[in-house]
């Protein structure tokens, strides 16, 4: 792997750097693979090797959105939107979900919140600080392990009762080997395509920048059962790197949308790749 | 068992058909390709680094690798050396000469600590270890809430003041409680927080400080990346942590957080959590998770 202009030590550094924040050995392989090629192919100086592999990094980041003319990424004003928030256990969702009814109100969109984590203890008391931090509705269902698919069909007609522009679904963590909670996330974005099919639909993939290589096994089956359209990375404000994504972004064509920096209502950002990749590849 | 590994060392083998003896030379492919698979089981990189030196050390020393399936044979090597370096059986629980045992809960956000603390206090209860709950978390909203549920779950007391007392406080009173009800086992949940937060991290040590605890326990995710290494050696270095707690194992991550957890700290897992069930709490076993390390 990666024989080209680079030398070994060259080739070691850079993989080490990639390494080490979680973008994995197979990425990272890649990566080499066509940072060589490119250095090759154009004749290019090797010591300016690390300015063209954070051009490609980028390029692995953006490409989701090439082409696409409208790429910030917010609700569509005067219609029916819906942003359904998956992801395993202790990812970041119902966080996200309070940090996104901050921003949703404060653009002037009507929101709503469906708690759909009906099983988890303290979850809808949880969703509820949010939604009074954020003075957005919440609906719930007061039963005990009651169906979460119930909850985002009433949140649904809650949501079409009040002309609502943006409906935010909390969903329970699962972690994506378990069948039967896959089944339910996907029974759940089915009622959100019959009841409203009218609705646009942003199904979003929480992942903590913490996480390794399973991140990209979470991408490939909440796909399927959700079928995702993007990406949040949450706990950026660590010292991970959330490298993860990157992998998950190119095999799975899913843009990072947003990321989280901190547990204030404040802390999430539209994402950005010319900062992400400077903060992975600095230190 | 490791079959995807076992192929791929065979392969790296076969290119040196004939040489059948071990030498640093030739070893080289093979454990190129064991450190792609500590790699890629989220092994952190200085970690695999260290252990692939052993491994290679090890592997010179017993010399002759021979017969139809050199890879199984170099694999047991790697296999006994995790699980020796993860500690070769399970560790129990402090369990302190003078009740109130004392345990303390810490680690990054999410992880899975106040679970693990209802998970500890029933498992504890199952042996006849009577137990308190301390509520320390007065950040994330309804983490309180969170632990009185789990606690009227499983029928263990809680003790908190609310979210507008100083945790260290609310840890102290909280050891003065269990003294006073004359339980066996005082675990205190703390909020999650991340190692370069250096107030969150003071306010840690102060409550270690003021508790003196038996046991501190670091809860670990067992999908953690790289990661892994260094949250330890925060925790460790500024904390001082005597265990470790991996959750999620549940799933399907390979787990390999666990042997930077313990190369970097040396202090044992001692449970690993297997699911969001109260009841899905099991000692941890090295063999286990070395099988699963290396299981492709
Ligand atoms: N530092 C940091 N912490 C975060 C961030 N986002 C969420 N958290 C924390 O991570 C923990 C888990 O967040 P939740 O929002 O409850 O995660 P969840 O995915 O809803 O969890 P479950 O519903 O239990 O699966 C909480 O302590 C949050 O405060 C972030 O961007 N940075
Ligand atoms: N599948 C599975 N889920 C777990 C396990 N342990 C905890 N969880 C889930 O992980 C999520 C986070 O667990 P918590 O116990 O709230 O984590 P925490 O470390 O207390 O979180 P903070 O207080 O926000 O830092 C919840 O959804 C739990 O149900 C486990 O072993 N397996
Ligand atoms: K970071
Ligand atoms: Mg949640
Ligand atoms: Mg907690």
């Amino acid at each position: 792997v990666g024989k080209g202009p680079l030398n070994d030590d060259a080739v070691m550094e850079i993989e080490s750097l990639l390494l080490q924040a979680d973008v994995g050995i197979e990425a990272t392989d890649y990566i080499i693979e066509t940072l060589q090629t490119k250095l090759k192919a154009e004749a290019l100086p090797p010591d300016g090797a690390i300015a063209y592999l954070k051009t490609i990094l980028q390029d692995i980041l953006d490409k989701p959105l090439a082409g696409k003319e409208d790429k910030a990424f917010v609700p569509e004003q005067g219609e029916f939107n819906i942003w359904l928030l998956t992801g395993v256990n202790g990812a970041g969702k119902t966080t996200t979900i309070g940090k996104l009814a901050n921003l949703g109100q404060k653009s002037g969109y009507t929101c709503m919140i469906a708690a759909a984590d009906t099983f988890r203890a303290a979850a809808v008391q949880q969703v509820k600080v949010w939604g009074e931090r954020t003075n957005t509705p919440v609906i719930a269902n007061p039963g005990k392990n009651t169906d979460p698919a119930a909850v985002v069909y009433d949140a649904i007609a809650a949501a079409q009762a009040k002309n609502t522009e943006l409906l935010l679904v909390d969903t329970a963590g699962r972690l994506q080997n378990k069948q039967n909670l896959m089944a339910e996330l996907a029974k759940i974005r089915r009622i959100i395509d019959k009841k409203a099919a009218d609705a646009k639909v942003e199904s979003l993939l929480v992942l903590d920048a913490t996480l390794g290589q399973n991140g990209l096994r979470q991408a490939q089956v909440f796909s399927e059962a959700a079928n995702l359209s993007g990406v949040v990375l949450t706990k950026l404000d660590g010292s991970a790197k959330g490298g993860v994504a990157l992998a998950v972004t190119q095999q799975l064509n899913l843009p990072i949308r947003f990321i989280g920096a901190g547990e204030g209502i404040e802390d999430l950002r539209p994402f950005s790749s010319y900062e992400f990749v400077e903060a992975l590849l600095n230190g | 068992m490791f079959d995807a590994l076992a192929d791929k060392l065979d392969d790296a083998w076969k290119k040196l058909r004939g040489q059948d003896k071990i030498s640093k030379a030739n070893i080289q492919d093979t454990l190129k390709e064991v450190r792609r698979a500590l790699l890629s089981a989220d092994v952190n990189l200085q970690v695999v680094k260290a252990f692939i030196a052993d491994v290679e050390k090890k592997a010179l020393g017993e010399g002759v690798i021979s017969g139809v399936n050199p890879g199984q044979q170099f694999i047991k090597i790697v296999y006994d050396e995790l699980v020796k370096v993860m500690g070769e059986s399970n560790v129990p629980l402090a369990n302190a000469n003078e009740p109130p045992t004392v345990i303390l809960m810490a680690g990054l956000q999410g992880t899975g600590k106040t679970t693990a603390t209802a998970k500890l206090a029933l498992y504890l209860r199952k042996q006849e270890r009577s137990c308190l709950m301390v509520g320390t978390d007065i950040y994330r909203p309804a983490a309180i809430d969170q632990l009185l549920t789990l606690g009227n779950q499983i029928d263990v007391p809680v003790f908190e003041m609310g979210t507008d007392a100083d945790p260290v406080e609310i840890a102290r009173q909280g050891i003065a409680k269990a003294k006073e009800l004359g339980v066996d086992t005082v675990i205190v949940d703390t909020a999650g927080r991340l190692q370069i937060d250096d107030d969150m991290m003071g306010e840690l040590s102060r409550i270690k400080d003021t508790i003196e605890p038996d046991d501190t326990l670091l809860v670990v995710d067992a999908m953690t990346g790289q990661e892994a290494a260094n949250l330890t050696y925060a925790f460790h270095e500024q904390i001082g942590i005597t265990g470790a707690i991996l959750t999620k194992l549940d799933g399907d991550s390979r787990g390999g957080a666990a042997l930077s957890v313990r190369q970097i700290s040396g202090q044992p897992i001692k449970f690993v959590g297997v699911g969001e069930k109260v009841e899905a709490l099991e000692p941890f076993y090295p063999d286990r998770l070395a099988s699963r390390i290396l299981n492709m």
